[in-house]
């Protein structure tokens, strides 16, 4: 608003000009809101993303099964009293992310290691049993981690997440 | 951008950049220092309200084409889950559907302004041709994105505009298979149409930056049609069109926000509520309001090449209108005889509209004929001889001289009552292209959801939802509500659980599993209500070969002709019920016998509210079929109100949620043009 009051002292006609600009001004910003809230997920794809049941029964010990929920592949391994005897035995000290195995498996239901598997490093899918760890191995960049979803070597800076997740049973999981 | 600019930036940064790209000067000379004429009245504010208009196109636009699918199969879902599910999203469709209603309507007065004005007159030839151009693109515009929701009328307007080239002779029927990009209508269609609705907005804009440019070399007309001679006949652009222009715009998107929030499908036609189907024409094919004169005169000429040629023969012959008029006054304001033809000449255009939406029969084809005969008259014969027979009234020495006489305000306001009267008269014919029917009009019923302030009765669509369940559900599909609709706001009012434990009550068929097999589940909130048939063909066996439709547009698909003078008071009474009546009033139609004289085909029931009377469905209801908890009657006539309040829920589950914002937005709106009213007088004392 270009105008020709130079008074030094607010007049009435300032105070209009100030109001309808700020009404302007507040409209404007407002009016943004339903073009940028539209950019975020939509009714159908927040319903899709409800918790999922998973069946443990047919994994094999020393077998790993991939699921998705919501959109992220998630690692389901059934580890091997060795693997799980070794990720026990690391000082947790000594990691880069420092967590323990315990921290990060259900109690009762260790031989179950459950992860999102997305490198936390720039998000590529690691490959399981693999790298020297006998965990995971992301080619991408050379980020390794151990049977527990650790990092241990490589620009990762975390260990692999775990998503939340429940046991409904001995052998069926909900994530979710 | 006329001449060289005269901005002079004073910090050395500006003055750094104004000297490699003075593109900061340019905008200062164009819409700051830029001379307008000052006794432009409002008629003039639609060229901003052109602008905004592309621009809200254009942005809701780019935002639609992110949730839409181009594909036969999927355009029509996913304009629906645009609506119901996206943030927002029916407000964004609302926005861009009745947005190009509104952009025709601003860009029908901005024409008529010019030809009122002789706008089109030397100096400005270009700038008229320019904004035909604009016009042509905008129509190609309009047409190809009203195809994209695949819909019935999408689908065959589509196929009808596209096989007017097949009126080309020898290359016809080549030319049409070019732009089908198959054997009929179909996906290639679809696709391309999209690219190019995405496309053309762009070029609109280009041609848009020419119009405006020519408009700056050339400088406004104005309502006197004399030409400025001295500084005191102009105002600079800023503050005093832009505040004007602001507070026209403001009113404009008071008139808009009526169409969004209160009657989004006024405009429209129901019938692009059914999904498109290549078997089944629509009884009349209508386009939208704003082609219709032109669909009016394609009908008048009984030859297809010669309908054709006409046709485009109506928009082509604006470009030549600069030649055709050679009378030396340019304003109609002092042109007796041109005033009156130019009247007549509106009322021609509004009454080809009125024609292009009556179904070509009888009387409507000789009147099409004449009106056809008069429109070209007007460009061929009217104008070029008034210029030798018409003397005008002296003109003002200048435009000050203009604004001090202070007259033209008669003319103003009957030019007002003359365009809100055309426009409701082309728009409410929209409704009356059933009128060959004879069908009987269904009553019109109390909905608690009627109104700016209707709210669904919570109740009725829970007995609606019971009905559905216990009746409807066993021929009938609702693919586009899905479970967990049932527990969100506006809606029956339900928990989540309870919207999970009516879904669990279904079985959903899923897979394939791992053994490559389908397999039944419980129902989730995320699922959709099921089809009681696998496909449409086994509902087709299943119903005596009428494949029951889904019944969750229903209520939006169904319409009937309300004729004059309801859709003027429909359009202040904001009446858009029209569904839930059909609804409600069919299932109660139905009689045991036909009326004497009445014979209808074996394995169909009589039903006079139902097009044609003959419908194959059995009356669904009965008296005590259902039990209601609540203690209402259990009769029909509560079964077919509650269902309908359900349909209409089904068909449009965000109603509350837009009345409510459209409450909101209208208070906002109201206030602001209040207070831009007040500021344009205080910023205009100066100047009058």
């Amino acid at each position: 608003m270009v105008t020709a009051s130079t008074a030094d002292h607010p007049t009435r006609r300032d105070f209009l000009f100030v109001a309808t600009g700020a009404t302007a001004a507040v409209g404007g910003v407002v009016a943004l809101w339903p073009f940028i809230s539209q950019m975020n997920p939509d009714a159908s794809t927040i319903a899709a993303g409800a918790p999922i049941e998973v069946d443990l029964a047919p994994v094999a010990e020393g077998q790993d099964i991939k699921v998705f929920w919501r959109g992220k592949p998630i690692y389901i391994s059934h580890r091997t009293k060795k693997q799980v005897d070794e990720v026990r035995a690391v000082p947790v000290s000594s990691l880069p992310d420092p967590a323990s195995d315990q921290s990060r498996t259900k109690d009762g239901h260790e031989q179950w290691l459950v992860v999102i598997g997305i490198c936390t490093h720039l998000g590529c899918i690691p490959i399981a049993h693999e790298g020297n760890y006998d965990g995971f191995f992301c080619p991408c960049h050379g980020s390794q981690y151990d049977a527990s979803g650790r990092v241990r070597q490589g620009p990762a800076p975390l260990n692999l997440p775990v998503p939340p997740y429940q046991f409904v049973s001995d052998t069926k999981i909900q994530i979710g | 951008m006329s001449g060289p600019s005269d901005y002079q930036p004073s910090h050395p940064a500006l003055k750094w950049f104004e000297q490699r790209l003075p593109i900061i000067g340019l905008v200062h000379s164009s819409f700051i220092a830029y001379p307008t004429p000052r006794n432009l009245n409002y008629w003039w504010t639609f060229g901003a309200i052109l602008s905004i208009m592309l621009g809200v196109q254009i942005v809701t636009g780019v935002i639609l084409a992110m949730h839409y699918t181009p594909h036969a199969d999927l355009a029509f879902k996913s304009v629906e889950l645009i609506v119901r599910d996206v943030n927002y999203g029916w407000l964004l469709r609302n926005m861009h559907a009745c947005g190009a209603s509104m952009f025709f309507l601003a860009v029908y007065i901005h024409m008529f302004r010019g030809l009122y004005y002789g706008s089109y007159k030397a100096p400005r030839e270009v700038l008229w041709i320019l904004g035909v151009i604009i016009y042509l693109l905008m129509m190609a515009t309009g047409f190809m994105g009203y195809v994209l929701p695949w819909g019935q009328m999408s689908f065959w307007g589509a196929t009808v505009i596209t096989n007017l080239f097949s009126a080309v002779p020898y290359f016809g029927e080549s030319i049409v298979t070019l732009l089908w990009g198959g054997y009929s209508v179909g996906n290639p269609t679809l696709n391309r149409f999209f690219s190019l609705h995405y496309l053309l907005p762009f070029l609109i804009a280009g041609v848009v930056v020419l119009h405006v440019w020519a408009l700056h070399v050339v400088g406004q007309n104005n309502p006197a049609g004399v030409e400025p001679k001295t500084e005191k006949d102009m105002v600079p652009f800023t503050p005093y069109a832009t505040i004007k222009d602001f507070f026209g715009v403001t009113c404009f998107l008071i008139f808009y926000s009526w169409f969004i929030f209160y009657m989004p499908n006024y405009l429209g036609d129901a019938d692009n509520y059914i999904p498109a189907n290549p078997a089944v024409t629509p009884a009349h094919i209508v386009p939208e309001w704003y082609y219709l004169p032109f669909y009016a005169i394609l009908r008048s000429v009984p030859n297809k090449l010669a309908g054709v040629i006409a046709m485009f023969s109506a928009i082509i012959v604006l470009v030549f209108l600069p030649w055709l008029d050679a009378a030396k006054t340019r304003s109609n304001k002092y042109r007796p005889l041109g005033k009156q033809f130019f009247w007549i000449f509106v009322v021609v255009c509004v009454l080809l509209g009125y024609l292009g939406a009556q179904p070509p029969e009888g009387i409507y084809v000789i009147a099409g004929r004449i009106l056809t005969v008069l429109y070209f008259a007007y460009f061929l014969i009217v104008l070029p001889l008034l210029a030798r027979i018409e003397t005008p009234r002296p003109l003002p020495n200048s435009i000050a001289d203009d604004v001090l006489a202070k007259s033209g305000r008669a003319p103003m306001v009957s030019t007002v009552i003359a365009l809100v009267a055309a426009v409701s008269l082309l728009a409410g014919s929209m409704g009356d292209a059933r009128a060959s029917e004879g069908q009987e009009n269904p009553p019109s019923a109390s909905w608690s959801f009627a109104g700016p302030f209707g709210k669904f009765d919570r109740g009725a669509v829970q007995r609606g939802l019971k009905v559905y369940k216990e009746v409807c559900s066993n021929c009938h599909s609702l693919q586009y509500v899905a479970f967990r609709n049932l527990a969100e706001p506006g809606g029956p009012g339900y928990s989540t659980a309870q919207a999970a434990s009516f879904a669990a009550e279904y079985k959903i068929k899923d897979g394939p599993n791992d053994a490559g097999e389908m397999f039944e589940r419980p129902g989730r909130p995320a699922d959709y209500f099921p089809s009681p048939f696998p496909n449409e063909q086994a509902a087709r066996a299943s119903n005596g070969g009428a494949a029951p439709p889904d019944l969750s547009l229903i209520a939006k698909a169904r319409s009937y002709k309300r004729g004059f003078p309801w859709f003027l008071v429909d359009f202040f009474t904001q009446f858009q019920e029209q569904g839930p009546n059909y609804v409600n009033a069919l299932l109660q139609g139905y009689e045991e016998t036909p009326p004497h004289g009445v014979t209808i085909p074996d394995g169909s029931y009589y039903n006079k509210y139902f097009p044609g009377h003959a419908i194959k469905m059995p009356s669904p209801l009965s008296d005590g079929q259902v039990t209601f908890d609540d203690g209402s009657p259990a009769t029909v006539k509560q079964y077919a109100h509650d269902v309908a309040t359900f349909l209409m829920w089904t068909a449009e589950p965000h109603m509350e949620a837009r009345k409510r914002l459209g409450y909101q937005v209208f208070i906002f709106l109201i206030i602001f043009a209040g207070l831009m009213y007040f500021t344009k007088k205080r910023v205009w004392a100066a100047a009058h």
